[in-house]
């Protein structure tokens, strides 16, 4: 057995750079893609309802891993030299839109109908009354499943290991391998996403009960 | 009556409006025409088409068949009517519909700015002169949340003369008060037809209608059964239902 020294807790921190990055990327580019995804989910065209149907129940009904192995090796057999990184970033900003984008449509729909009335009453057209009317109070209903999904999404970013990305789990795996000590090192690793990932809960869970409150 | 507008031109126009849900016929032939400074009082049980009607005129609701024409612009569904339509004619909600996020001076100013391009400076003038006008301004910087029923209601009722709307639509805007707080919605409303405003009201307050209408009319299961000035219609209505409704309503006062 090894011991856990500076050089392998740096390695560690190194993986849990890429994790963060990886969830920022992926819930940044999500984000943008799920507010798109999200307004043709509820647009009046059918046609856009439905394909949007399809991509949200195509990414929410697949594994995660798989959708990063049809990404990683799909590009690749396009021809196109990509490399691991921006392969999984495209696969968490498909994966996270598609989540996002159905969380959001939940919300756009649990905005008070009377709302789109008013606008449309007082002449509002379709980009006002998205932006300046109904999102603001959509994203506010959403927060604590938005967050919840955050959460997800940081935990989802260990599946990246399966295509040579040494992101924090793949960094403790690596280290358990040297020192012989697993318990210990996932142990820590198993502390660190839980220092991330509890405030975020704790936030949600916190921003859930003032809405109930504020809603009686 | 306040003014006569006996010699006003013509604002609005429904001719021969039908309007079904599904099988349900809910509009059948309305003809109405409402001239210039003309305040109408709509009445009728809970289900006549009432509301159907008034939201009609701004096309929050689509008509299957006939016309309806406001200031000269025909309601065709394209866009550009609508949006014709929608700027003439401001709309007030049982429910108040404010928009919970912005500060009271944020949703008068929100349309001003967005659908008739004026800039921030003229948009804040123009609402504090309406909040001023409903006796609200004091509140400008609270959010909906903060208020009571009442002055919500007067809030939107400034919010929808923010955009100078020729007719003012009201839908049932004092169902959803508590009864201290509906007196000071009436009396915004009796201000605003003193100042000539053409008002078309949904409503149940008798006193009101007796106050300030040219018409009342009565509504039922979809048509339009009477209408009359506030004085013949309260001391002889001609039809059996209009009786018994009054009856119903009156007994409650």
């Amino acid at each position: 057995m090894g011991p856990i020294g500076e050089n392998e807790f740096f390695f560690l921190m190194q993986g849990l750079k890429w994790t963060v990055l990886l969830a920022i990327v992926g819930f940044i580019g999500g984000g943008i893609f799920g507010i798109l995804i999200a307004l043709l989910r509820t647009s009046k065209k059918k046609l856009a309802r439905t394909i949007t149907a399809g991509y949200i129940g195509v990414f929410q009904g697949t594994p995660l891993l798989m959708q990063l192995f049809v990404v990683y090796y799909g590009v690749a057999l396009l021809g196109i030299e990509v490399n691991a990184w921006i392969a999984v970033a495209i696969a968490f900003t498909l994966h996270a839109s598609a989540f996002l984008g159905e969380i959001w449509r939940g919300s756009i729909e649990a905005v008070p109908k009377g709302q789109t009335e008013a606008a449309n009453a007082l002449g509002l057209h379709y980009v006002s009354r998205m932006k300046d009317v109904i999102l603001p109070q959509a994203l506010k209903i959403s927060m604590p499943a938005t967050i919840g999904f955050l959460v997800q999404l940081i935990k989802g970013t260990s599946l990246a290991a399966i295509v040579g990305f040494i992101e924090l789990t793949r960094a403790g795996q690596i280290i358990s391998n040297q020192t012989y000590r697993p318990l210990l090192v996932f142990g820590i690793v198993g502390a660190i996403y839980f220092i991330i990932c509890w405030p975020l809960s704790h936030a949600g869970s916190g921003l859930e009960k003032r809405m109930a409150k504020a809603a009686r | 009556m306040l003014n006569s507008a006996k010699d006003q031109p013509t604002l609005i126009s429904l001719e021969d409006v039908q309007k079904w849900y599904g099988a349900f016929h809910a509009l059948k032939s309305i003809s109405l025409s409402v001239r210039k400074g003309e305040k109408i009082v709509l009445c009728g049980p809970s289900g006549s088409g009432k509301s159907t009607l008034i939201r009609c005129i701004n096309a929050l609701e689509t008509i299957e068949e006939g016309k309806i024409v406001v200031e000269g612009q025909v309601l065709d569904g394209s866009t550009k009517s609508v949006d014709a339509i929608r700027r003439e004619v401001g709309m007030v909600f049982q429910s108040f519909n404010l928009f919970p996020h912005m500060t009271v001076l944020q949703n008068c100013t929100l349309a001003p700015m967005r659908v008739r391009g004026a800039s921030h400076t003229d948009a804040e003038r123009l609402a504090r002169k309406y909040l001023e006008r409903v006796r609200i301004l004091d509140q400008a910087e609270k959010y909906p949340a903060q208020l009571s029923g009442g002055q919500q209601q007067r809030v939107a009722i400034a919010r929808a003369l923010c955009m100078e709307p020729k007719v003012m639509l009201f839908d049932e805007p004092t169902s959803a008060l508590d009864p201290e707080m509906v007196k000071e919605v009436l009396d915004t409303m009796i201000g605003l037809a003193r100042d000539g405003m053409t008002m078309i009201c949904v409503t149940h307050e008798m006193g009101f209608a007796r106050q300030v209408a040219d018409r009342v009319i009565f509504m039922a299961s979809g048509e339009i059964v009477e209408e009359a000035e506030p004085e013949v219609f309260f001391k002889s209505p001609k039809h059996q239902r209009t009786k018994t409704f009054l009856g119903e309503i009156l007994a409650h006062h």
